[in-house]
């Protein structure tokens, strides 16, 4: 993808987070995505939730497929290690590299035609194993690229900008990663960064396979009248219930924490998921009970947003299969060969 | 009571083949491997071909066996000897057999007499009566029928029947009960052959101190322990015959020599060890290689075993892996295409598909072993040139090295093996840097820097399968474009230096030259002596990697008439040496033997005269 180096303007003293960076050092090349593109917004999230949680850009692997979406991890954090792959393959990348090497925090970004469609099974696969990974899908219902085809996400009736409207039954990544035992479901909206947000950085402390379908608006293909992926159409039917803070590790703030009765996940470093609000007899732990109201909202034209699901007592994917704590590609190589005498014992058995 | 062998075909010792003719999913497998194991242990040098269906139970199956004093051990195409324990296949078995050879039947049902043939001989043991009144399970009773007829073949064969007990003692270990009704079947077969017939028969088995150190195994299980040895801590693999035991095998290795005891745990915990290897079932062959190249990107070695259909499907991410240099084996061991073929039968036609896999201008390297010795040299090596070169590397076994049993030489290892790892920068090496850039060819050998993900931030670069140039930027510049692939292929043909380098062996006055590669090695050397013996010296040559050095067009060259044998219909290897080296595709005359069954001496002297004849 071209790709313009972002002219970096002196402005007045900008913050630092932990490490003495500022938000700039965690921003990438210049995004070369339409103006008003939904996935611009995305990457600005990204960028402030790495900054915000301080993480190393170096220990950051951000991934993609092909298409829109997978164009933006070049937006984003200039110092991690980026791997654009090919379409619909990325959940079968990000798995051999964590599994080669558990200690970066994994990001992967994809659309609604990469991960839906093509990559579907690969992305049903990746949440089956827990693989530890933030996966976002910038999903807008259509692909760009090649200039607005409907993609498999689209509603029922919701019209292209050429053409007839769509027939055929969507595919909801939340209500299918309920039905595969996925560990953490969010869905949210690129022109809500405030939600967006604490859902990123709660994925980012998930150990395991954190899902965040982005309803991401198309603004040259899918944002008229008759799209069910458009920002009017997000604004009229987006149903924010669910609310949820990210509180860090940090033993004093979390000690500040009023109990007044809403729900708290700890995460796997300590760092807390406070579920400020959610309706009646809401439970983010209730596989069942989450997909009955989001099907219920749905069958009422709404679009529910927000952390809908977590489970952070599962194993992840190395949890699973015993590896050590070191990724398996420092691992010395004495340690893994077993040398000439055990290989000249082992040949006793061939004769 | 013993009988006349009618027909004498004169005493041979140690140079004869037989053929067992089986229901496949009775058992048969463990009785037909037992006899080729007690023959190898005779130090006899033995082979032992697996012909069997795509399918669990039910259907026809054959287990080939030679014997050869001279070590000639590739498929013999007629044979002494055949046990038909399969009445669905009497008629073709029994009229496989050479003249003057035996046949060996359940004699517990009459033979039909339109079986009968006056040339051979019919060695009839009543195995299903005698398994019925000695044993009360119906399973066992079927099972024993096996041992039962290794029996009499331990008998007609002269093998050492104490040794035959020995082996099933070995196995039947832990199982007493079992161990005595094995115990129990041999005999039955044994001394029912040994009372009713002159044995041994004029063709049998001495003592011979032939095999030496050699070992018997299977090149998928050497393929595996040549990965557990290189250090692959990262596997992803879809299940296909005839490679699912590469990774069987490396699950049981790594089970056994990767788990490191975690120090003061409770070793009843499952906390008391760590896994050192991760090997992930993938959801297809795309998955199963994209995890391998995420692995590589990340500095591990990773590899998947597959076979054709599974190649097929890799061929997108394997352009992925060409083009954004990443480092990945894979293990194809070849089965019968096109399509779903024939599964459970062997071919050497993958080689097309792996040399320029994936769309768009790409090049492989590819590396063919010829037993499971060189499955365990060549896992290896593949590792040492993937990182090498950053690129995807093919070793192409197939599935009469894989999935059958070979006498090879014992395998060995060097403690002082150090992997080569390629020009991976470190942090170290980036501080003494002013810039990195990924595709610089920074020491003009074609081959460029990398770092690992995790490295610091001035290693960071973006991988893309889209056009970059020699800075990893993207691009749609023709010159710059240009620059990366016209390297990529000047690093292709530098690795030539560094595949195995072909075996040749020459004989005095020879002007035809015979070229082939990997299981077809037997066949051929055996065809040559054939050849050499009839007046027709010819030079020999294996080639063992891809690209070709120089000298296999020079061998070309060097000979008035050059035959080029391999199991795949349209002469691929032929085509490879014409495409690559420009020499003439006229210049070399095809033998071809693409049936499924592995080679045989005869296909290649046959096809030598008839196209020398013209």
């Amino acid at each position: 993808m071209p790709s313009i180096t972002k002219p970096l303007i002196p402005l007045a003293p900008l913050a630092k987070n932990e490490l003495g960076l500022t938000i700039r050092d965690y921003e990438g090349a210049m995004s070369t995505l339409c103006a008003g593109c939904g996935h611009d917004s995305v990457t600005a999230a990204i960028v402030h939730t790495f900054w915000e949680l301080s993480t190393p850009p170096h220990m950051i692997a951000k991934l993609s497929g092909i298409g829109c979406s997978s164009k933006t991890p070049t937006y984003f954090v200039r110092g991690a290690h980026g791997f654009n792959s090919a379409h619909g393959r990325m959940a079968t990348i990000a798995t051999g590299a964590n599994a080669a090497n558990r200690e970066l925090t994994y990001i992967g970004i994809s659309g609604d035609g990469d991960s839906l469609s093509i990559g579907l099974g690969h992305l049903m696969h990746a949440i089956r194993r827990n693989v530890n990974m933030v996966y976002v899908i910038e999903n807008n219902g259509v692909y760009g690229l090649t200039k607005g085809q409907m993609s498999a996400s689209a509603d029922i009736g919701s019209r292209p900008k050429k053409g007839e409207a769509n027939l055929l039954a969507p595919i909801d990544p939340i209500t299918l990663g309920l039905s595969l035992g996925a560990t953490f479901l969010a869905r949210s909206f690129s022109g809500d960064k405030e939600q967006l947000v604490p859902i990123l950085k709660a994925a980012v402390a998930h150990n395991g396979f954190a899902l965040i379908d982005v309803i991401s608006p198309c603004v040259t293909f899918n944002d008229h009248e008759g799209s069910t992926k458009s920002y009017k159409f997000m604004r009229e039917h987006e149903v924010k219930e669910v609310q949820t803070d990210f509180v860090p590790v940090r033993t004093e703030i979390r000690a500040k924490i009023p109990n007044d009765g809403a729900t708290e996940v700890v995460m796997h470093d300590g760092s807390v998921v406070r579920f400020r609000s959610v309706p009646t007899g809401y439970d983010p732990h209730d596989r069942l009970k989450v997909e009955e109201y989001i099907r219920d909202r749905q069958s009422r034209g709404e679009i529910v947003t927000g952390l809908l699901y977590v489970d952070e007592s599962a194993k992840e994917i190395h949890e699973l299969n015993d590896t050590p704590a070191q990724g398996l590609a420092k691992i010395p190589f004495a340690k893994l060969c077993p040398g000439s005498a055990e290989l000249a014992a082992m040949q006793k058995d061939f004769r | 009571m013993a009988i006349d062998n009618a027909l004498d075909v004169g005493t041979r010792v140690n140079d004869f083949s037989i053929k067992l003719a089986n229901v496949n999913g009775t058992g048969s497998a463990s009785a037909n491997s037992l006899l080729m194991q007690a023959i190898f242990r005779m130090g006899i040098p033995v082979s032992g071909k697996n012909l069997f269906p795509s399918n669990i139970q039910g259907l026809p199956t054959w287990y080939e066996i030679r014997v050869n004093k001279s070590g000639y051990t590739a498929r013999a195409l007629d044979y002494d000897l055949m046990v038909a324990m399969n009445a669905q296949t009497y008629a073709e078995d029994i009229i496989d057999v050479r003249h003057g050879g035996y046949v060996m039947y359940d004699s517990s049902w009459p033979l039909d007499p339109d079986m009968q043939r006056d040339d051979v001989t019919f060695l009839g043991v009543p195995l299903a009566k005698m398994c019925l009144e000695n044993f009360k399970a119906p399973r066992e009773r079927i099972l024993m029928k096996n041992i039962a007829y290794a029996g009499a073949v331990v008998a007609a064969l002269g093998i050492d029947v104490e040794l035959v007990s020995g082996l099933l003692a070995e196995t039947f270990a832990r199982n007493e009960r079992l161990a005595a009704s094995n115990q129990t079947a041999l005999r039955l077969g044994y001394d029912y052959a040994t009372e009713h017939y002159a044995c041994p028969l004029p063709f049998h088995v001495e003592p011979m101190d032939a095999n030496g150190s050699a070992i018997l195994v299977n090149g998928n299980e050497a393929t595996a322990l040549g990965c557990l040895y290189a250090g692959a801590t990262v596997a992803g693999w879809y299940p296909i015959t005839p490679a699912t035991a590469v990774m069987d095998n490396f699950t049981r290795l790594c089970a056994r020599y990767r788990r490191e005891p975690v120090e003061g745990a409770d070793p009843s915990s499952p906390e008391s060890h760590r896994n050192n290897y991760l090997i992930l079932q993938a959801e297809d062959e795309i998955a199963a290689i994209g995890m391998v190249l995420g692995a590589g990107w990340s500095g591990a070695r990773a590899f998947t075993s597959t076979s054709g259909p599974g190649i097929s499907l890799m061929n997108e991410l394997l352009g992925l892996a060409y083009y954004t240099e990443i480092p990945a084996v894979i293990i194809d061991v070849q089965r019968t295409g096109p399509s779903t073929g024939m599964p459970t039968r062997t071919q050497q036609a993958d080689l097309m598909l792996c040399a320029y896999a994936s769309h768009g201008d790409t090049k492989h390297i590819l590396l063919f072993p010829a037993n499971p010795h060189e499955c365990f040299e060549f896992a290896v090596q593949s590792f040492d040139l993937a990182e090498r070169f950053q690129t995807p590397v093919f070793m192409l076994s197939d599935l009469d090295i894989g999935m059958n049993d070979w006498v090879v030489p014992e395998l060995q290892w060097d403690d002082a093996y150090v992997p080569e790892r390629g020009p991976v920068l470190d942090d170290e090496d980036l501080r003494g840097m002013a810039e990195f850039f990924r595709y610089n060819d920074v020491n003009a050998d074609h081959v460029a820097q990398r770092t690992l993900p995790g490295s610091d931030e001035k290693g960071a670069y973006f991988i893309r399968g889209s056009g970059h140039d020699a800075y990893g930027h993207y691009t749609e510049s023709p010159e710059e474009y240009q620059q990366v692939v016209d390297r990529l292929k000047l690093k292709h043909a530098a690795s030539a230096a560094y595949v195995p380098s072909p075996v040749v062996e020459r004989r005095e006055g020879a002007r035809v030259g015979v070229i082939t590669l990997g299981s077809c090695d037997l066949a051929v050397r055996e065809a040559l002596d054939v050849l050499s013996e009839a007046g027709i010296p010819a030079d020999f040559m294996r080639v063992r990697g891809f690209p070709f050095v120089e000298d296999v067009r020079r061998f070309v060259e060097e000979h008035d008439d050059c035959f080029v044998v391999e199991q795949n219909r349209d002469a691929q290897l032929r085509s490879l040496i014409a495409i690559e080296t420009g020499v003439g595709p006229e210049e070399m005359h095809p033998v071809l033997a693409y049936g499924g069954f592995p080679l045989s001496a005869k296909h290649v002297v046959d096809a030598v005269l008839s196209q020398l004849e013209n």
